[in-house]
């Protein structure tokens, strides 16, 4: 294949991984690893580095419009970014020594289990409030609005949450994608944050999490050009046009969809990496 | 007196601006990229790595500036990396302005991370 028909063949491919993952809140980083190892041949680290730039990039250009929405919270991103930043780190080292086999049996598993806990209705953390000295030093307390005014809410169970975070900080960096899904799951359900504050506060993380790995994959040359740039534009502009639609489209039917997909190529990348063809 | 909510827009701004100009100049060395390579064999399977002109940042932009395609992408994907950097530093100084210290402290803890992993590494 010529690099034209490659670049304009992943650039459809990324244009709407990222359409769907803004859809369906599934993010669009989390299809393009297996996209490219599995049916474009690309070996996982080039894969890899292309997919965190395209995740850098999703989620720094949706930040203003999340940030318009008040329901972020800076300080708990930016507290809870210590152990995402250090987890990056780690995992991104992991990705330069560990074997492609293993990062791909890594990925399949972590592909599964997204899918499944993103079905599975989860019930929303109890908003009453529970004394917390830790939160309350560390200032980890905001306010929401509501159709009733605003609401505070206050952090717990901040250690656990700190460690799940750095969990998600190191797949994000072995990789390369957002663990978005993760850093929900560490603030909504250890943490007890309102819904909507954890998941637009992860999305705040993603950016920041996401560059403490690429420098390291910048000087182990896993950012490719020719690679990184139909996927980076692909997703980005697929991303934007999701978000348009996401408030009139039916997408209960369209995530069911997606995560199947997801599940498949879960055991597809499994199965891959086990044969020794990744 | 700047509040959280001000604070919190200025740095979606300046993420959005950052994402934009990093995608504008991706564009730019894209287009170089396929007039001038367009016809060879795409080829990822075997990792190679990159050459050091596009692992070193500083011989990146030289590159760039004498017009090399793939030096002017790797160019955007710094700037690119470079977004979230910036969100970093601004919150430093968000947070100094509002004399919140232990969030100085976190914040530069974080720019740190981010600074070895981008020169050190």
């Amino acid at each position: 294949m010529d690099i034209t028909l490659f670049t304009a063949v992943v650039f459809a491919g990324s244009l709407l991984a990222g359409f769907l993952g803004a859809l369906t809140g599934l993010g669009g980083g989390v299809v393009i690893v297996p996209l490219l190892t599995l049916v474009f041949g690309v070996d996982i680290r080039y894969a890899v580095g292309a997919s965190l730039v395209s995740v850098i990039a999703t989620s720094s250009g949706a930040a203003a419009a999340y940030v318009r929405e008040g329901f972020s919270n800076i300080r708990i991103g930016m507290f809870l970014e210590i152990a995402t930043t250090f987890g990056a780190l780690l995992g991104a080292y992991l990705a330069t020594r560990l074997h492609t086999g293993t990062i791909g049996i890594v990925f399949g598993v972590v592909l599964i289990v997204s899918a499944y806990f993103s079905s599975r209705q989860r019930p929303h953390a109890d908003p009453a409030e529970q004394p917390d000295r830790l939160a309350h030093r560390l200032k980890l307390e905001g306010t929401y609005p509501t159709p009733a005014g605003e609401r505070h809410y206050r952090a717990r169970n901040v250690p656990l949450g700190f460690g799940m975070m750095f969990g998600a900080g190191t797949l994000s960096g072995l990789l390369g994608i957002g663990s978005g899904a993760m850093k929900v799951l560490a603030m909504d359900q250890a943490m007890k944050l309102p819904f909507k504050v954890s998941t637009t506060t992860s999305n705040f993380m993603i950016g920041v999490t996401a560059a403490a790995s690429a420098g390291i994959y910048l000087s182990r040359g896993f950012l490719d050009p020719g690679l990184a740039m139909p996927v980076m534009l692909g997703v980005l502009a697929g991303s934007m046009l999701g978000a348009r639609v996401l408030v009139t489209a039916r997408t209960r039917y369209l995530r069911l969809v997606f995560g199947l997909v997801i599940v498949t190529l879960g055991i597809e990348m499994i199965f891959n990496a086990v044969k020794g063809r990744l | 007196m700047i509040t959280d909510r001000q604070v919190e827009l200025s740095i979606g701004i300046l993420l959005r601006s950052g994402v934009l100009l990093a995608a504008a100049v991706v564009l730019f060395g894209g287009i170089l990229y396929l007039v001038h390579r367009g016809s060879m064999h795409a080829d990822y399977h075997a990792f190679h790595g990159e050459p050091r002109e596009l692992k070193t940042p500083s011989l990146t932009i030289r590159d760039a500036f004498s017009g090399s395609p793939e030096a002017i992408i790797e160019l955007g994907l710094l700037l690119l990396i470079l977004t979230p950097v910036a969100r970093v530093v601004f919150s430093v100084i968000a947070f100094a302005r509002e004399r919140d210290f232990m969030y100085v402290g976190m914040t530069l803890i974080v720019l740190a991370v981010l600074l070895y992993s981008l020169l050190a590494a």
